[in-house]
């Protein structure tokens, strides 16, 4: 994937960021088995909080998707992996696959403390004029909240199938959409693509979501992980 | 720094049938932009559109904390944009991208651009000329009907040549054709391109057979504009052909020095 690597990030962007009062979590991508593990050692090094697998970034030609849609491929690398790494292990999954339940069930048979999802849906647009996709790619991950019901719906999936805690992720802008993942399942969220619109989209979504517990007199947030009641 | 800002539309101007020129007060951004900075606009507070549309700084009035871009319309977002009312505000933030015209060092400037691909030329053109450069415009239209801003470049050129590739206005031909015979003319020293990307490679491949420094604006899809999403990477030139190595438009860019880019 592109980006200039471990060693460049331990020294340029690790100091940078732990000048902030937050926890890290590092995103880790690799090309094959011996790739993740060879990452995972290094970063169980660092001065960092976690690690998220990425099992399933559709933007680049060939790797981590190949791991991502199967039980057992999800389960071999997250195992690997967790034998060299000491630190909390979350692992991201792709929403590409028939049944998100089972891979979510992978990675919690293979010994990872928490589960992310969702990852970009595979999508293409396709420019009319010139009758070719408008991504150099031909195909690419869709973000935003154009995919938040089908994360929402996968969330929820997921947390029915499987007792480690859920990153919910996809499409959230702000507190109402950050507590409906809350509601389906997820125990923490993340916010990606929102960040480009509205740098401070990650504040207002925390201040949406204090006024819906003051809203419902709700205490403490952790009260409605998963409290949706099904139709 | 970049900033963020709510900035009001102060006066709005069709230039063409899908032309716009909107002036916002934005005088913090002004003050920090320098020629070749882009800023980043959300046309909706709804998430569709959802992306910050990317578009060229036009040109800074400095003295009214003025900031002007120009724009085409060319899909949703930029016709929702189109449509704001003087007095409304704009969602922007800027000036963003780190890589601008360095224009300083050199005297006889030569500054070239094709279609839409001249507004960000302005500024630069403007900025040369009141440092006492020898500004040298080349702007270079399909035909008369696209012809624009030509006697705002003339006002911050020494000497402008407009071609249009038909000959219906101004001289036929390419803007390249005429930058390059008057290169010894002009005894020009260097080169500041913007525009489609053929023209953008024929300036770069005419730069260096002419051994001239030469600086090109280049333009691309963008998500964030802050070096976040990484999907604007363009290749360096001295990439090794089996691991390929990207600069970003949005942070290294959007004015590269032509020999660092493979475009």
């Amino acid at each position: 994937m592109q980006n200039p690597g471990v060693e460049y990030f331990a020294q340029n962007d690790l100091p940078f960021l732990r000048s902030f009062d937050t926890a890290i979590i590092v995103n880790a991508c690799g090309s094959s088995i011996d790739e993740y593990v060879e990452l995972c050692k290094i970063l169980n090094t660092l001065d960092i909080d976690g690690v998220e697998l990425n099992l399933s970034c559709p933007n680049v030609k060939e790797g981590c998707m190949a791991f991502g849609n199967t039980y057992e491929g999800v389960k071999k690398v997250t195992e690997e992996v967790r034998k060299v790494l000491d630190k909390p292990l979350f692992v991201k999954l792709t929403p590409n696959v028939t049944d998100i339940a089972s891979i979510a069930k992978a990675v919690e048979d293979a010994g990872a403390d928490g589960v992310s999802l969702i990852n970009t849906l595979l999508g293409m647009k396709i420019d009319i004029d010139k009758k070719r996709p408008v991504l150099a790619n031909n195909t690419g991950g869709l973000s935003g909240p154009a995919i938040k019901p089908v994360a929402v719906r996968m969330v929820y999936q997921v947390s029915q199938a499987v007792n480690i805690p859920i990153l919910g992720m996809g499409g959230i802008v702000n507190g109402d959409d950050a507590i409906e993942f809350m509601l389906a399942g997820a125990q923490a969220i993340s916010i990606g693509a929102g960040n480009f619109i509205d740098p401070y989209t990650s504040v207002k979504t925390v201040i949406g979501i204090e006024d819906y517990m003051k809203k419902y007199n709700i205490d403490d947030i952790n009260n409605i992980v998963g409290t949706v009641q099904m139709n | 720094m970049p900033e963020l800002l709510l900035a009001e539309l102060v006066n709005k101007q069709q230039l063409k049938k899908d032309l716009f020129k909107f002036s916002i007060k934005a005088p913090n951004i002004v003050k920090n932009s320098k020629p070749g900075n882009f800023v980043e606009i959300r046309v909706s507070e709804q998430t569709e559109p959802f992306l910050r549309r990317p578009i060229s700084i036009y040109n800074l009035d400095r003295e009214n904390g003025i900031l002007e871009f120009i724009f085409q319309v060319k899909g949703k977002g930029t016709e929702i944009l189109s449509k704001k009312e003087v007095g409304s505000s704009i969602d922007v933030v800027g000036p963003l991208g780190y890589g601008t015209f360095k224009y300083e060092e050199y005297q006889n400037i030569a500054i070239i651009g094709g279609g839409i691909g001249i507004f960000p030329l302005y500024e630069l053109a403007k900025c040369a000329k009141n440092n006492n450069k020898n500004v040298n415009t080349y702007i270079g239209f399909r035909n008369q009907e696209l012809v624009v801003l030509e006697e705002e470049f003339k006002q911050v050129s020494n000497n402008l040549v407009l071609t249009t590739d038909d000959g219906s206005y101004g001289k036929k031909g390419f803007a390249i054709n005429f930058l390059e015979e008057d290169i010894n003319k002009e005894k020009i020293d260097s080169i500041f391109a913007c525009g489609p990307l053929p023209m953008l490679k024929a300036v770069q491949k005419l730069a260096a057979e002419k051994n001239i420094p030469c600086q090109i604006s280049l333009e691309e899809k963008m998500a964030c504009g802050l070096g976040v999403c990484l999907g604007c990477a363009v290749k360096t030139a001295s990439s090794p052909k089996d691991s390929p190595e990207y600069l970003h438009v949005c942070k290294a860019g959007p004015v590269f020095n032509s020999k660092d880019v493979e475009i």
